[in-house]
C-alpha cells in the first residue's frame, strides 16, 4: 500500500533536498544534544559534499554523529550554538582556526530563532549585560516601564536560515507537525525561521488523522516533508535507578 | 572539617520553600534534588523544555525523547509538561522561575558570576547559564571555597563573566554568604561549615564581607 503523498511529502531524505542546497548557505538543526535531531537529513546533507555551510544549532552533535559527520568532513564553515562540549573535533578545528564559532545564551539564541521567524529584526535582553556577549551590542533602559525599569539590556538581532531541518513525532501530508516530550526543544522555533523548511517525521498520517487543536507546528511553516520510521534514536547520557526490591 | 559535596547540597536544599520552581545546575546542584526537604514540593525545570522532572528511569524503561540539560535519561510526574526551548527561556528570562542553584568558578563580593569560560582554554559554551542568572529570581552558587589553594570568593572576578551582579547566596565548603545584588550592603557571613572557624575562612577569602553570624 502506498504511504500518504502530496506535494510536500518526499521520498526519502536525498529528495527532500534537492535543487535547495548550495554551498555557502545557512542551515537550521534542530535538537538538543542528540533529542530530537534531525539526523538522516543531515546524512544526506553530507553525502551531497554541499560546503562552507553556516549551521545554526544549540550543540554541534557527538564524533561520528549528526552534525559531527559534517564536522568530519569539514563541510561546516561556521558554527552558531550555545554549547559545543561533547565534541572533540569541534575542538581540534575551532582551536586550529579551521572553524568559526559564534556563542549564544541559549534564550537569546533560541529567541533569535524566534524572533526572525516572527518577522522581528531585533529585541532587547538583559541576558549577557555586563559580559562579552554585550560588546559591541546596543545598550538600552527603559527607565519608564514598571516591568524593566532599573536594568540594562542588550540589543539581539532575529536569525533567519535558508534551510531549516528539523525532526517530529508525527506528520501529516498538509506539514503539521506533533513533537514528543523534550524533543520538542528547538525544533518548533527553527521550523518558522527558514526559507525552506524540511521536516523528518517518524509517523506520516494523511492529512486529517492528527487531531488539529494538537498540533505543534502548522503546516504552513514546513516546505517539505519526509518520512524516516527506522531513524536511530540515540541515548548520550544513559542514567537509571534500581528497580524497588519486591518485599513480600 | 568541611562541609562534603553532599552536605553543600543539603545545605543548598533549605533555601527551598514549598511551591518553589527551581531549575539545577550541573555537578553539586543536581544533589540538591536529593535532600528536599520534609513536606516541601517544588517543581524542578530542565531548560531543554520540561517542568516537573522527575527521577532517573528504572533499568530498560530509558526513554531518548525525555532527557534532562545534562543530556541524562530522566522520566515524568503528575505535574510534568513540556514546551518548546523558546517557552523554556521565556520562563527563565520572564523570571517565573524563584531559584536557579548553579556551580561557579568564581564569585565576587558584588554578585558578579564567572562560570564557564577560561581564557585560552577550549571554551564549551554558557549554554543557559547567562539566561538563568539574568532571569531567575534568586540564584544560589554553590562552590568550593577554594581552587588549587585560590579564593574563589574574590573582590572582583578575573575570568570573564557570565554574569554582572546576579548572586544572591554563595555556599562553600567553609561557609554560607549573602550577598546584596543592589551593593547597598557588603557581603555577609551567615553561616561556618561543620568545625569551621571563621578565622579560618577570614584567611582563605579574598573578598571582603562583614561577619553577620
Amino acid at each position: 500500500m502506498a504511504g500518504p503523498t502530496s506535494r510536500k511529502v518526499f521520498p526519502d531524505a536525498k529528495a527532500a533536498l534537492a535543487g535547495i542546497l548550495k554551498d555557502d548557505m545557512t542551515i537550521m538543526a534542530g535538537g538538543f544534544g542528540l533529542c530530537g535531531v534531525a539526523e538522516t537529513l543531515v546524512d544526506a546533507i553530507k553525502e551531497t559534499g554541499v560546503k562552507g555551510l553556516t549551521v545554526i544549532s544549540n550543540n554541534a552533535g557527538v564524533d561520528g554523529i549528526h552534525l559531527g559527520k559534517l564536522l568530519e568532513t569539514r563541510q561546516i564553515r561556521k558554527m552558531i550554538s550555545s554549547y559545543v562540549g561533547e565534541n572533540k573535533i569541534f575542538a581540534q578545528q575551532y582551536l586550529a582556526g579551521e572553524l568559526e564559532l559564534e556563542f549564544n545564551p541559549q534564550g537569546t539564541l533560541a529567541e533569535r530563532i524566534r524572533a526572525g521567524g516572527a518577522g522581528i529584526p531585533a529585541f532587547y535582553t538583559a541576558t549577557g549585560y555586563g559580559t562579552v556577549i554585550a560588546e559591541g551590542k546596543d545598550v538600552r533602559e527603559f527607565p519608564n516601564s514598571p516591568r524593566f525599569a532599573g536594568r540594562k539590556y542588550i540589543m539581539e538581532t532575529g536569525l533567519w536560515a535558508d534551510i531549516a531541518l528539523v525532526h517530529a513525532w508525527k506528520g501529516d501530508t498538509e506539514g503539521n507537525l506533533i513533537y514528543r516530550k523534550t524533543a520538542r526543544n528547538f525544533n518548533p522555533m527553527m521550523a518558522t525561521a527558514a526559507t525552506v523548511t524540511i521536516a523528518e517525521v517518524e509517523h506520516l498520517f494523511p492529512a486529517g488523522e492528527l487531531e488539529p487543536d494538537q498540533i505543534h507546528t502548522p503546516g504552513i511553516y514546513v516546505k517539505r516533508i519526509v518520512h524516516t520510521p527506522n531513524a536511530p534514536k540515540r541515548i548520550e547520557n544513559r542514567t537509571t535507578r534500581p528497580h524497588p526490591t519486591p518485599t513480600h | 572539617m568541611a562541609w562534603s559535596r553532599e552536605e553543600m547540597a543539603a545545605r543548598a536544599a533549605k533555601e527551598l520553600k514549598d511551591g518553589f520552581y527551581v531549575n539545577l545546575g550541573i555537578g553539586i546542584p543536581t544533589l540538591v534534588s536529593n535532600f528536599i526537604p520534609e513536606g516541601i514540593s517544588v517543581a524542578l525545570q530542565s531548560e531543554n523544555g520540561m517542568m516537573g522532572m522527575g527521577p532517573f528511569p528504572y533499568e530498560g524503561e530509558e526513554d531518548p525523547d525525555l532527557i534532562n540539560a545534562g543530556k541524562q535519561t530522566v522520566t515524568e510526574l503528575p505535574i510534568s509538561s513540556y514546551f518548546s526551548s523558546s517557552d523554556s527561556f521565556a520562563m527563565i528570562r520572564g523570571g517565573h522561575i524563584d531559584l536557579s542553584i548553579l556551580g561557579a568558578m568564581q564569585v565576587a563580593q558584588n554578585g558578579d558570576l564567572a562560570n564557564w569560560m577560561i581564557p585560552g582554554k577550549m571554551v564549551k559554551g554558557m549554554g543557559g547559564a547567562m539566561d538563568l542568572v539574568a532571569g531567575v529570581k534568586k540564584v544560589v552558587v554553590v562552590m568550593e571555597h577554594e581552587a588549587k589553594g585560590e579564593s574563589k570568593l574574590l573582590k572582583s572576578c578575573n575570568l570573564p563573566l557570565t554574569g554582572a551582579g546576579v548572586v544572591d547566596m554563595v555556599i562553600t565548603d567553609l561557609g554560607v554568604f549573602e550577598i546584596d545584588r543592589s551593593g547597598k550592603t557588603p557581603m555577609k557571613l551567615i553561616e561556618l561549615a561543620t568545625g569551621v572557624t571563621e578565622a579560618e575562612i577570614r584567611e582563605k577569602t579574598d573578598a571582603d564581607y562583614i561577619s553577620a553570624l
